[in-house]
């Protein structure tokens, strides 16, 4: 009888992944985002920044398919414009709470004692202040714009990497291939980067996931009260932020921007929930 | 028990400290000059710099670092707003109790929705129950609280004129605050109460309760449910964090006079007193919860709570060798 041939690891999990329908459905929308974002000034009728002070107010119509705001602009063009500030404060947000709190948490994780104990004092003080808060407090300090923003809202999540990549690394550093890799000299950094961190990347990559679509939120959050992307940028909790004056008569101007931070933020939930139970099907609950 | 409390207790002043200190630092590094906001474009150099000295704006970062660390934590005062000159302790007196009746309510209605949520789409696990209570969690997960507190507002309050738009002049008012405050709470719950039900679901202590022919009802919510709980409080302490920040956003749509407007409204004038006391009594307050789910897991499983008189046992036991 011939062997059933081994599936790999990844195609094992790409295979769980993909049975599920709500993560594929999320990784479909997630697809079409960037897709929306790289081709923007294709798929805009009009420029984000174009007015037309005879068309203000226009509820949806064959002309502006999605309506027009206090100063004509077309909706939908800036909400396709907006992906991709959306997208952009959600991956660079992540990528640089990753970044720091990986670094954070390996140093803590891999040296232990001292420097172990004091950097946890550390994210303890840190985590005291409600996340929120923290960015807001961030944000003024940084001063209002997307690029701030990104940053505060980085700087204020990453104690969440640096816990689990600290956690991980506990249980991982005992093991026998990192005792292997120091027995032929193996420099600190490459037993880090190369074995601990790639066999602790399972619960990271779904918390990257789900951690895009709450930074999408958080940077909403922040544009919402003026400390995020300014005029004219067209961000979607800034067009959200700049429709609530008209919510009264112009409720589409508030419904549509927040319908698609919605979806956003749904869809990289789907996939980071996908994600993990594709990842350790026994966390499958 | 009370050692553990007390070390708890203990450890909150290095955390005050540290916040002091971060948050001190945060402020000094923002941009602009409060003087210069204070008294206008046109005013003198000498004018600014009387007024620095006069708000404790002079010196470097570690002097003034110094001088605000012994007006908190030796003279007990806050500071002034460099703008009405009241006293920031009092105003947060004045403020606190809106936040905390918000955060509080919110957290009450979050828990009763999404506790039961939870159970049900644990009970009915793999049914379309299970498949529908998940989806809408994560659908409120996904949703921006401000969002759906305007579309509440231009329901409830603009279209129907059932409840106020702005204020709270009476308890009414609170309705659509707590409501759209408690909405990403009470999904967050829902998953995490489904989620740990669900590991003790399938405990052996549980057959055993369904073989003694207990009632389904007093297995789910005498035996599962119970055990299930350490989780659940972990979330709704963090939640109160979460409804602290969020606070800020509620509090602005709604124009409550709590914490959130008081801090957003310094903000923007770089009220340097207000933010950093602000900050720390909130923060402060989150400690304190946090605290209060470590004291309440000692209460709801006897397994911890016997942890800690086991421990104070040994010790007494190692004296009287």
């Amino acid at each position: 009888m011939k062997a059933r041939k081994k599936k790999s690891h990844t195609k094992e999990i790409l295979h769980r992944l993909f049975k599920n329908k709500l993560a594929v459905a999320g990784l479909v929308v997630i697809i079409l985002l960037v897709l929306v974002a790289i081709f923007a000034p294709f798929l805009a009728p009009y420029g984000y920044e174009v007015q037309d002070l005879t068309a203000t107010y226009q509820f949806p119509n064959g002309t502006h398919l999605l309506g027009t705001d206090n100063l004509g602009r077309d909706i939908l063009s800036r909400l396709i414009y907006g992906t991709r500030q959306s997208l952009r404060i959600g991956v660079l947000s992540v990528a640089i709470a990753s970044i720091c709190g990986i670094t954070l948490g390996s140093i803590a994780g891999f040296y232990g004692g001292k420097t172990d104990n004091i950097l946890m004092r550390i994210l303890d003080i840190y985590q005291s202040v409600p996340a929120m808060l923290l960015s807001i407090a961030l944000a003024a300090a940084l001063g209002p714009g997307i690029n701030n923003a990104i940053l505060a809202i980085g700087i204020s999540t990453m104690a969440e990497y640096a816990r689990m990549i600290r956690a991980q690394i506990l249980t991982i550093r005992e093991r026998e291939y990192v005792e292997a890799a120091r027995a032929i000299n193996a420099s600190d950094a490459r037993i880090v980067l190369k074995h601990i961190i790639p066999n602790a990347f399972a619960p990271l990559i779904v918390s990257i996931t789900m951690n895009i679509g709450n930074s999408i939120l958080a940077a909403a959050t922040l544009s919402f009260i003026g400390l995020g992307a300014q005029p004219p940028l067209p961000e979607w909790g800034a067009m959200l932020s700049a429709g609530r004056s008209y919510m009264r008569d112009y409720g589409y101007l508030v419904i549509i921007p927040g319908i698609c931070i919605m979806i956003s933020v749904l869809a990289f939930n789907l996939l980071g929930d996908g994600l993990r139970d594709a990842l350790d099907p026994k966390m499958k609950n | 028990m009370a050692r553990y409390i007390l070390k708890r207790l203990l450890w909150i002043i290095p955390v005050v400290l540290g916040v002091t200190i971060m948050v001190f630092t945060i402020m000094y590094l923002t941009p602009g000059d409060p003087a210069r906001m204070i008294l206008g474009s046109n005013a003198t150099e000498e004018k600014v710099e009387e007024l620095h000295e006069q708000l404790g704006m002079n010196g470097n970062y570690f002097q003034r670092l110094g001088r605000y660390m012994k007006q908190v934590f030796i003279d007990h005062d806050l500071g002034s707003s460099y703008y009405t000159g009241v006293r920031v302790t009092d105003q947060i007196k004045a403020r606190l109790p809106f936040t905390l009746r918000i955060a509080g309510i919110s957290i009450l209605i979050a828990a009763c929705i999404g506790i039961p949520l939870g159970v049900l789409a644990a009970t009915h696990h793999y049914t379309w129950i299970d498949n529908l209570a998940m989806f809408g969690s994560l659908f409120c997960v996904s949703m921006p609280g401000f969002w759906f507190a305007l579309i509440l507002v231009s329901f409830f309050a603009i279209k129907l004129g059932w409840l106020p738009a702005v204020g709270i002049r009476s308890w009414t008012g609170y309705i659509l605050p707590c409501v759209s405050g408690a909405i990403g709470g009470a999904a967050g719950l829902a998953r995490q109460t489904r989620s740990s039900m669900l590991e003790v679901i399938r405990q052996d202590y549980i057959t055993t309760a369904r073989a003694k022919g207990q009632t389904e009802r007093k297995v789910i919510f005498q035996h599962a449910l119970k055990n299930a709980m350490i989780p659940i409080i972990t979330v709704l302490g963090s939640m109160f964090g979460s409804s602290l920040g969020g606070a800020l956003i509620i509090e602005t749509i709604f124009s409550i006079p709590g914490m959130g407007t008081y801090l957003t409204d310094a903000i923007s004038k770089r009220d340097y007193p207000i933010i950093q006391g602000g900050v720390l009594f909130i923060s402060i307050c989150f400690c304190l919860i946090m605290l209060l789910v470590d004291i309440i897991y000692a209460f709801v499983d006897p397994r911890i709570r016997s942890q800690y008189a086991g421990k104070g046992k040994k010790k007494q036991k190692k004296e009287v060798r």
